[in-house]
């Protein structure tokens, strides 16, 4: 926080000084937010996505990808060997019955799910495959793949180090078992990791977790209605968020919860329906998926941009390594903390791999992103920083037009879905975010009450930017959280084998027994 | 061997007019052992908030007191006091489901429930809860109106 206190308030006296004229001039709200946000973020976004030296590959998606990797590699494919383990965790086939009440797997599962589905799978799929063309959907999955170990490492952690409060409530994620997990190693710095985890975790919640959700929903409902200032569905949104996390008004959550779930069924289902429809069209967006993932059929940056947008989106969608799962996930009750690893590994595959795909293939497919019809290439936009489409739709509006050329009456729906699935991922992440702060000041009604208010000014300030900026700063401080995260599991990692060795052992004995048949 | 009867208590009238059958039924059968069990509809498969997760095990905890002071304990001091063996269980789960399984580990002979809801006749003639255990019952359910 203080980090952007401090920038905040030395680019806007910046604007003021170096050009007095601005305030005069007819400005509307929604552009000087959207300056002055650009440049208190600068500096920071250009940090986390610094590339290679010689070359344009940012070292954070390098950072991500190799950490996936090695997670899988350490673990033997946990992903593949404990896969069928996982599903049977989920349904409940191992949950002791005297246990019942309390939170189960499924419900851990589908909550930190309701925080990772949502625009990150309609827009930010749309704006990879926009700039690094169908290419990028292989990266995507791939990196879906791997990042189903990191989610492994981070959910068994979270649950093995969270704290259990006198009072029965618990506070879980990555935090705790910094610090309890380096001081249990013997290893210095867990705190100081730990603090700057929060920090990161608490821009994270403000950034990809409100003002992208907040900028997206904006953009979604102005092209249905027309278009009006941004800050007017950010106060909308900012009043009921207020509502819901300060006010206490469960309601309001409970039939968000409800709906979110029966939203994303149907989103996938609308995909279906155009995939089934289209079936003949499946066998060559496959085609250009994997063509494109080696060659890049033409796109900005060739096959390393396909590659690089990819593993981008894929990490911001499902956010493996990024720690934010293990604070959801670390609500489950159980006695084998790394039951909720393999239960958690599943949320990748569920929100990248199908669904991040599913969105995918229908843009793909619907061929709203425009080919040279005799080289077979995708033609760039004016700019060249992206694949024309055909209405220059980018982002949610990709997307929407891509549903729509099939089902015409979709992009309502599909409207709904993401103010839906923005609020809910808003009250998910105002939750993580609430979690680094107290740590970081305390548990407390005021101080939470502070972190709520500063969360729901965001809102606004989210809806009123554009996207470019938004975008930029909701990923860096995602992935800024990632760094920490995944240096801390690197030397934690060997206490989630030892409990792996441990767990497996005593499944293949038969120790580990099933409740239901 | 006593016959050990399950009753299932909802915390409404007609839970307790299938205590005082189960009461009843025991006077007559003579060697008895009563089981009070109420059951708090609960299902793992819904969708809950983060916070609502982080203070699950706190809710539970009251849950089950609540359940225990207004409804069981009551009900198992009345048994005791009118000279039957007695004891209480509460448990989350589906009604039904919860019930049976109970039934089941405590090697019972017989289940009686009440007729669920005092919703009126028209309404429905059983609450679903009971015609799910009248329907998957492993063992005798009594059914009192």
């Amino acid at each position: 926080m203080k980090y952007l206190k401090k920038f905040g308030l030395a680019s806007a006296l910046a604007t003021l000084s170096v050009n007095p004229a601005l305030a005069q001039e007819a400005m509307s709200l929604d552009q000087k937010v959207n300056e002055v946000f650009a440049a208190t973020t600068g500096p920071f976004v250009s940090l986390i996505f610094a590339p290679f030296p010689g070359t344009s590959f940012p070292w954070i998606v390098m950072w991500l990808v190799i950490a996936a990797t090695i997670f899988t590699l350490y673990f033997g494919f946990v992903q593949l060997r404990f896969f069928s383990h996982s599903i049977s965790l989920v349904k409940g086939d191992y949950s002791d019955p005297n246990d019942a009440g309390e939170v189960s797997h499924f419900q851990a599962l589908a909550t930190a799910l309701s925080g990772t589905v949502g625009l990150g799978n309609i827009a930010g799929v749309a704006v990879a495959v926009g700039i690094g063309g169908p290419g990028a959907t292989f990266w995507m999955i791939l990196a879906g793949l791997l990042g189903m170990a990191s989610k492994f490492t981070e959910c068994t952690l979270g649950v093995k180090y969270r704290n259990e409060y006198e009072d029965g409530t618990v506070s879980g994620g990555p935090m705790y078992y910094m610090s309890k997990g380096f001081k249990e190693l013997g290893l210095p710095g867990g705190k100081f990791l730990a603090i700057l985890f929060s920090i990161f975790c608490i821009l994270g919640a403000l950034g990809g977790g409100n003002m992208f959700q907040a900028n997206q929903a904006h953009a979604q409902i102005s092209g249905i209605v027309g278009d009006y200032p941004g800050w007017i569905t950010g106060l909308v949104f900012a009043a009921v968020v207020f509502a819901v996390i300060v006010g206490g008004i469960k309601s309001i959550a409970n039939v968000t919860e409800k709906v979110v779930p029966f939203m994303g069924i149907m989103y996938v289902g609308a995909a279906l329906i155009i995939l089934i429809v289209n079936y003949d069209l499946i066998g060559w967006a496959f085609g250009q998926i994997f063509e494109g993932a080696f060659t890049g059929l033409g796109v900005a940056g060739g096959f390393v941009g396909a590659l690089i947008q990819g593993f981008k989106r894929a990490a911001f969608s499902n956010e493996a390594g990024v720690g934010s799962a293990a604070i959801a996930h670390s609500a489950v009750r159980t006695k084998e903390p790394i039951t909720e690893g393999f239960v958690s590994l599943l949320e990748p595959l569920i929100d990248t791999v199908v669904i991040c795909t599913m969105t995918a293939l229908v843009i793909i497919i619907s061929q709203q992103l425009i080919t040279d019809p005799e080289t077979g290439m995708y033609v760039l936009n004016e700019a060249g920083s992206a694949v024309a489409t055909i209405d220059g739709n980018s982002g949610v509006a990709l997307t929407s037009a891509a549903f729509g050329s099939a089902i015409s009456w979709f992009p309502f729906v599909l409207a709904i879905a993401v103010v839906l699935f923005a609020f809910s991922t808003m009250i998910s992440w105002s939750y993580y975010g609430l979690k680094a702060w107290t740590y970081l000041f305390g548990e407390g009604k005021t101080t939470e009450l502070i972190f709520k208010i500063i969360f729901c000014v965001f809102i606004v300030i989210g809806a009123a930017a554009s996207l470019g900026p938004v975008i930029d700063f909701s990923d860096a401080a995602i992935f800024a959280m990632a760094v920490v995260n995944i240096f801390a599991l690197y030397f934690l990692m060997k206490l989630v084998k030892k409990e792996l060795e441990s767990y497996s052992a005593r499944l293949k004995a038969g120790e580990i027994k099933k409740f239901k048949h | 061997m006593p016959t050990k009867i399950i009753v299932g208590l909802d915390g409404a009238g007609s839970g307790s007019r299938a205590l005082s059958y189960a009461e009843r039924l025991a006077k007559l059968i003579g060697d008895c052992e009563l089981v009070v069990v109420y059951v708090i509809e609960w299902s793992p498969f819904t969708f809950q908030t983060a916070e609502e997760n982080a203070q699950r095990h706190k809710r539970r905890e009251e849950e089950l007191k609540i359940a225990h002071e207004r409804v069981v304990d009551p009900a198992v001091k009345q048994l005791a006091d009118d000279g039957f063996t007695a004891s209480g269980i509460v448990r989350h789960g589906d009604v039904a489901e919860t019930l049976n399984t109970i039934a089941m580990e405590q090697k019972a002979d017989q289940i009686v429930v009440g007729r669920a809801s005092d919703g009126g006749f028209a309404k429905r003639i059983f609450g679903s809860s009971t015609s799910n255990l009248v329907m998957h019952a492993s063992m005798p359910v009594t059914v009192v109106g």
